[in-house]
């Protein structure tokens, strides 16, 4: 404001009296004034800014490229944020039409993260022991807030998971997407459908009720018949398998399903299938992004056309 | 006809996905199929007319000449995923809020659940255990479903329906999924959920659950219906037995394939290893089915009686 007219910075309205003459000294007030109108002006400015959020430094510092309305733009908005670079920038424009895939596979992905999300606020509140394992449920159902609806939503998002792989896996036999080159995305996609299966049956248990507690009675009464390894299966007792020794001894860490087999399900369904199935799925998404994207809609290939097989 | 019942049992709160199977399994079949058919109409119209098949752009989606082939991922992708993930986190809350987990008492080992189903989506092998033995239905089957479902890209050996869906391309593969995923799994735990209740009993729909209940089922061993007594002669009598099946339904299984000019040449093409493999993972498929009648029609329940093993 005032010009420094040296290092004293002692000048001000009575520094040169001589030459102001006609100017009458500015009063305090008028001073604040003025310069409550800069201030003003300039937020005004930073407002109207603020209606172009993509044009501040905070908003490039998050998204590091800068955005407008140019194809360039539009693919790096997607290539260079490390949630959505999952994706090609363009994708075959019949494949984004709901009835090709169904959005199976993409759903099923975002129920397993609501599953991890719900599952995690669970853990705060059980305990895997057989004393307080159902209390707990209790607990959840009764006192802790919202812990009914979250309770809820892990159960029938575990059942909806199980419905949506399925249908996930029928529509790619359908298109015959399992097909060059993607084969072995396929055995990565029957691995995953294993480990969503187990993920739930180990689940079921968790609660310790009668339900859970037979449930899984009937299905680990099913290890013990194993062959060779079982100690009711063909061949189990040539092989020296007793109650105490077998396949389900190893399951169940016992003869019976009792407090271990607590503490082993809650193990598996909480930490060791979450982080094998999570492993699975980031391979999965490679591989379809390796073997060229999304198998269709693809033309339809003629019988005329078919090629003859390769020969080794 | 016991209303009551059948509202009792559709209604467990755990059961409501086996319901909406029944809705959503026909609905996606006819969904698929619906699209096969007509790029199958396609298909043939493009083989009547070379010319036709030179310039078209062979989808039954609509294109015009100067239309892009591919679409920017943002909007046109990342839109439709946000709205699904919307529409299904509002469905999981609704369904959340208006039907509750359930929760029975407290883990009883002393008091048996009947009937103690396993979780809906093991009730297709819980229902297997009636026709096989634990070892078959409870690690054999279920190992073999697995293997089996990872060896299907191996041994499919037909180039065409790679990225469409088509039915006359693929007859053979469409079918054999078909009964495999519909006719045996789906069906099977809809047989476990809705039909079988106290003592794992057959009950039709509308029956009342009457836990008192008895049969008086007669299940013989095919070697005691042809009056066969002594334990080698069992061993001999059921391996034949099992050997003839064997061979049938390999017959069967190949009279389907070379029903037409084109499996005949799509079975050209595969490997005698890919074949075999083929074959054995169809026999012990159908072999399920088979037991079924056998057990449910003709109340036979083993047809192999070995010291070791049964059949
Ligand atoms: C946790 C389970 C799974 C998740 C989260 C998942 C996710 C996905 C996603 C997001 C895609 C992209 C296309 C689409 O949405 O359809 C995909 C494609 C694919 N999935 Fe899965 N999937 C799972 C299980 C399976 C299973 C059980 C199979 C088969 C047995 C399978 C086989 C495939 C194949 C072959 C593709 C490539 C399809 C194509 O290019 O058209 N996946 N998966």
């Amino acid at each position: 404001m005032a010009e420094g007219n040296g290092t004293n910075g002692t000048s001000g309205p009575n520094g040169t009296p001589g030459g102001a003459g006609s100017d009458e000294p500015k009063s305090k007030i008028s001073v604040l004034l003025e310069d409550s109108k800069v201030v003003k002006e300039k937020a005004l400015e930073e407002i109207k800014a603020l209606k172009q959020p993509e044009k501040t430094d905070l908003w490039k510092s998050i998204l590091r490229v800068k955005h407008d309305e140019t194809p360039r733009s539009r693919a790096l908005g997607v290539l260079s944020n490390v949630f959505l670079h999952l994706h090609p920038a363009k994708i075959n424009r019949d494949a984004v039409a709901y009835n090709y895939t169904w959005g199976m596979g993409g759903m099923t992905f975002y129920i397993y993260i609501t599953l991890v999300f719900t599952g995690t606020l669970l853990m705060f509140y059980y305990h895997p022991s057989k004393v307080v394992a159902f209390r707990d449920i209790l607990y959840l159902e009764h006192d802790v807030p919202f812990g009914k609806i979250l309770r809820n939503m892990h159960r029938w998002g575990a059942h909806m998971m199980v419905i949506m792989v399925e249908l996930h896996m029928f529509r790619v036999y359908l298109t015959g997407s399992y097909k060059k080159p993607r084969e072995f995305n396929w055995v990565v996609g029957v691995l995953l459908l294993v480990l969503t299966l187990l993920l739930s049956f180990t689940g079921y248990l968790l609660p310790d009720d009668q339900l859970g507690f037979w449930a899984v009675t009937v299905g680990t009464n099913m290890a013990r018949a194993t062959p060779l390894l079982g100690h009711d299966g063909p061949f189990g007792p040539q092989m020296g398998m007793t109650a105490f020794n077998d396949v389900r001894f190893g399951l169940l860490g016992g003869s019976i399903v009792d407090s271990n087999a607590l503490l082993r399900a809650y193990i598996w369904h909480c930490i060791a299938i979450p982080i094998i199935a999570t492993t699975f799925m980031i391979v999965h998404f490679w591989r379809v992004r390796k073997d060229g994207g999304i198998s269709g809609p693809a033309p339809v290939m003629l019988e005329s056309e078919i090629k003859e097989p390769r020969k080794i | 006809m016991d209303l009551h019942q059948l509202w009792t049992i559709l209604s467990t709160p755990d059961n409501v996905p086996i319901v909406l199977l029944l809705f959503v399994i026909p609905f996606y079949t006819w969904y698929g199929l619906r699209q096969s058919f007509a790029n199958d109409r396609l298909i043939a119209q493009l083989e009547k007319d070379p010319v036709m098949a030179k310039t078209h752009h062979r989808k039954t989606q609509p294109w015009r000449p100067g239309w892009a082939r591919e679409v920017h991922v943002w909007p046109y992708l990342l839109r439709i995923e946000f709205l699904a993930a919307i529409i299904l986190t509002v469905i999981l809350m609704v369904w959340s809020i208006t039907l509750n987990a359930p929760l029975e008492e407290p883990a009883n080992p002393t008091l048996t659940m009947n009937p103690s189903k396993a979780p809906w989506y093991f009730l297709g092998l819980q229902e297997m255990l009636v026709y096989f033995d634990p070892w078959m239905a409870g690690v054999v089957f279920p190992s073999l479903i697995i293997v089996g479902l990872m060896v299907i890209p191996y041994i499919d050996e037909n180039p065409l329906g790679n990225g469409y869906y088509t039915y006359k391309q693929r007859k053979f593969a469409i079918w054999t999924f078909l009964f495999g995923f519909i006719a045996l799994w789906v069906s099977m735990i809809v047989i476990g959920t809705l039909i079988r209740g106290p003592g794992w009993m057959w009950f039709w729909p509308g029956m009342t659950w009457d836990h008192n209940r008895l049969t008086f089922d007669v299940n013989r061993d095919l070697p005691d219906i042809f009056g066969i007594k002594n334990r080698i002669g069992k061993i001999l009598f059921g391996g034949i037995v099992v050997g003839i099946y064997c061979v049938a339904a390999w017959i069967g299984v190949h009279m389907a394939i070379v029903r037409d000019a084109f499996g005949k040449k799509i079975l050209a093409r595969m490997s005698l290893l890919q074949y075999a493999t083929m074959q054995l993972m169809l026999i012990l498929m159908l072999s399920l089915p088979v037991k079924m009648i056998l057990r449910l029609v003709f109340r036979i329940k083993y047809v192999w009686v070995t010291p070791w093993f049964n059949i």
